[in-house]
């Protein structure tokens, strides 16, 4: 077949584009996946019994804070991601690790002011198991929904786009666990809530190429 | 800004709200750079130019498929050579060739020369079509090859208009990835 055919059948009957698409497909996505995400730690895991009380709202704010404050600023990174090119208009990344900076400056602060032998039920809490496995877990469906609105656009940087996608992942799930969760204390936040974050959004870099082909 | 980069973003524009001159301009001005591209970029990897003919249709049918990513806020220019180098990587990753050997480049490269001696490519659509579902065979050759309207290509192929419209959208991307696995040498 010569090229001048192949053009020629793409451009009869052309139809015209939703130019909105792309970002629309990425914002409804993550919406359902965050839904989903409530859904299974409401359902699997339930409130925590002192929801109600002021120092459990207190740290519920701060999870919920520090958890938006990754997605919101992943989801504009990935929203450029999921175009062709849009990884060169990122010329620092770096700012989605503002909210992580800020918490765990914030939890360094909280040690500081405590003493020494508070430190390890401080760090370790009570749940940091079920908080490294919950998070995780938590995340598979927003990521599936992620990566699925990020396929209807074009990546061309595979790996950052992946990473992206579990870094939402991870933030909407971690946003979804604050409500059962009842470790409060920053440096907690800092190191189980941070570091599964960190885990997803790894995990998603290595599926990015895989799963992002188009 | 270029005036070539003016002269094809107006293009991509009108294509984008149904422009369909416009567009095959668009095509036709892109894939003759497109060519000369892949030309150099193989030539300089020690590949025949005839390959570069595949790589040239499964951009632009790339481009046709992905052409809703585009964002009117941007130039022109980058998006395309954004998806020109993610084909060429990815065809060089399915014929195993060494991905060292890519150069880098800038996006003005792949607009930087125009060669517009086509040749055949080494598939034929139409037999690729062969292996599609009826439904997207018949609403690709009626929309598409033999130029009906929608309505027509419905009552021709017994599919709701929206069905055609799905059909033909699903078909050429069907045909993008049956294109793909025929290049793999």
């Amino acid at each position: 077949m010569k090229t001048d055919e192949l053009v020629a059948l793409l451009s009869t009957n052309l139809e015209p584009v939703d130019r909105n698409s792309v970002v629309r497909t990425l914002y409804v996505a993550i919406a359902a996946g965050s839904i989903v995400a409530f859904g299974v730690a409401v359902v699997g895991l339930g409130f925590r019994a002192d929801l109600m009380t002021a120092r459990a709202l207190m740290f519920l704010a701060i999870k919920l804070a520090f958890a938006i404050g990754i997605v919101g600023l992943a989801l504009l990174y990935l929203s450029r991601l999921a175009r062709p090119g849009g990884e060169r208009k990122i010329s620092s990344a770096l700012l989605v690790a503002v909210p992580f900076l800020i918490i765990m400056v914030l939890a360094a602060i909280s040690l500081g002011s405590a003493p020494r032998s508070h430190w390890e039920s401080m760090i370790v809490g009570d749940e940091w198991l079920e908080c490294l496995l919950s998070i995780p877990i938590i995340a598979i469906v927003p990521f599936a929904v992620s990566i699925w609105a990020v396929r209807k656009g074009a990546p061309t940087n595979l790996s950052r786009a992946g990473a992206f996608a579990g870094l939402i992942a991870g933030g909407v799930s971690a946003m979804a666990y604050a409500l059962h969760c009842t470790d409060d204390s920053l440096p907690f936040i800092a190191v189980w809530y941070g570091g599964t974050i960190v885990l997803c959004t790894l995990a998603g870099a290595l599926l990015g190429p895989r799963l992002l082909r188009w | 800004m270029t005036t070539l980069e003016i002269e094809l973003k107006a293009l991509m524009l009108a294509s984008l709200d149904g422009n369909a001159a416009s567009y095959r301009s668009l095509l036709d001005q892109l894939s003759r750079r497109l060519r000369a591209y892949y030309k150099t970029k193989f030539a300089a990897l020690g590949r025949g130019t005839s390959e570069a003919e595949d790589l040239v249709q499964e951009a632009v049918l790339a481009i046709h498929i992905k052409r809703h990513t585009y964002d009117p806020g941007e130039p022109l220019t980058p998006w395309v050579h954004a998806i020109a180098r993610y084909k060429l990587i990815d065809f060089l990753r399915r014929n195993r060739a060494s991905l060292a050997d890519v150069p880098i480049d800038e996006a003005d490269e792949v607009m930087a020369d125009d060669d517009h001696t086509g040749a055949e490519s080494t598939y034929d659509i139409r037999r690729l079509m062969e292996r599609l579902p009826e439904g997207m065979q018949c609403s690709i050759q009626a929309v598409k090859l033999d130029g009906l309207s929608v309505a027509e290509a419905a009552r021709r192929c017994g599919l709701s208009e929206s069905g055609v419209k799905v059909n033909v959208h699903r078909g050429l991307k069907a045909l993008s990835a049956l294109i793909a696995r025929e290049t793999r040498t």
